[in-house]
């Protein structure tokens, strides 16, 4: 009955904590190496790969394509620590349609990549780096999703 | 006392256990469950606020202090400053990131790290995401 008024309906400590985990991955990634971990440019740089064209072929691109495949790569595996060590290694699954996972994917791809940031790199690294296009990019997406998460439930549930 | 830059592979260590931590964190907070993403985004679960402000303080630490109290970091040369700009572009890729995030519940970091728990279905969405990526910079000059 109260759970369903709290703002925390599933408690609190383990967002607060896992935030605090992904901004001390950031900021290890800065004090070892100096590098702003944003998590979207790895797909645009991994294309730099087999794509020719001179888009692609920046400098940003196929100069940090490298190491940020391996900053994926981490994430992978902290995240099967994560499922084999805490979560039982219970395969996980997701009801969300997959018609809306590949669209609304391609529009996270999409709209990340134009707007050169997503939630990390916009979101985390670019107000962590007190910037003003940041927060206006983050004040922006908030406000289509949260149009669009309500439209969708209202319409598609 | 040398100022030569430290090898690729230690480097390529710290990459790797800085991703491990990010990852490790946003499987803890849930981040990598779309319904949790998408609870939040129907103002019914709060907690994406707390990982998102959680991270950015920490990260608004190592930023501020780091160059402050380090000539350079522990294995490079310099810092690598990295400047976000507000234009046509950020506005309307935001925009419409935004609205593929509403519609699925899953952004680039929970896509990929999502592949270490198992849950397969977010493949869908990694494929999505890279294809989006792809029309981009082909649509780009």
């Amino acid at each position: 009955m109260t759970s369903s008024l709290s703002l925390f309906p599933l408690g609190w400590q383990h967002y607060l904590a896992g935030g605090l985990l992904v901004g001390a991955g950031a900021a290890l990634l800065f004090v070892l190496t100096g590098r702003i971990g944003g998590m979207s440019t790895v797909f645009t740089s991994t294309w730099s790969y087999v794509v020719q064209r001179p888009f692609f072929q920046q400098a940003r691109f196929v100069d940090s394509r490298g190491w940020r495949l391996v900053y994926a790569a981490g994430l992978i595996l902290g995240a099967l620590v994560w499922w084999l060590g805490l979560a039982g290694g219970q395969p996980q699954a997701t009801a969300v349609p997959t018609w809306q996972l590949v669209v609304g994917g391609f529009f996270v791809g999409y709209g990340a990549r134009l707007g050169n940031g997503c939630t990390s790199g916009h979101g985390i690294c670019g107000l962590g780096s007190l910037q003003l296009p940041s927060l206006m990019a983050v004040l922006t997406f908030m406000a289509t999703a949260f149009l669009t998460a309500n439209l969708a439930a209202r319409w598609l549930a | 006392m040398s100022s030569t830059k430290p090898g690729s592979f230690p480097r390529a260590l710290a990459t790797l256990a800085s991703g491990a931590l990010f990852g490790f964190g946003l499987s803890y907070a849930g981040m990598i469950r779309p319904e949790v993403v998408l609870s939040f985004l129907r103002f019914q679960d709060w907690g994406l606020m707390l990982v998102m402000g959680g991270a950015v303080l920490v990260v608004l630490l190592a930023y501020q202090l780091a160059p402050r109290l380090m000539a350079r970091p522990v294995l490079d040369n310099h810092f690598h400053p990295h400047p976000s700009r507000w234009n046509r572009d950020t506005a309307l890729g935001a925009a419409l990131f935004g609205v593929g995030w509403g519609l699925c519940g899953v952004c680039p970091g929970p896509a990929i790290a999502g592949l270490g728990t198992g849950n397969w279905d977010l493949l869908w969405a990694l494929g999505g995401i890279g294809l989006g990526a792809l029309a981009q910079g082909l649509r780009a000059r």
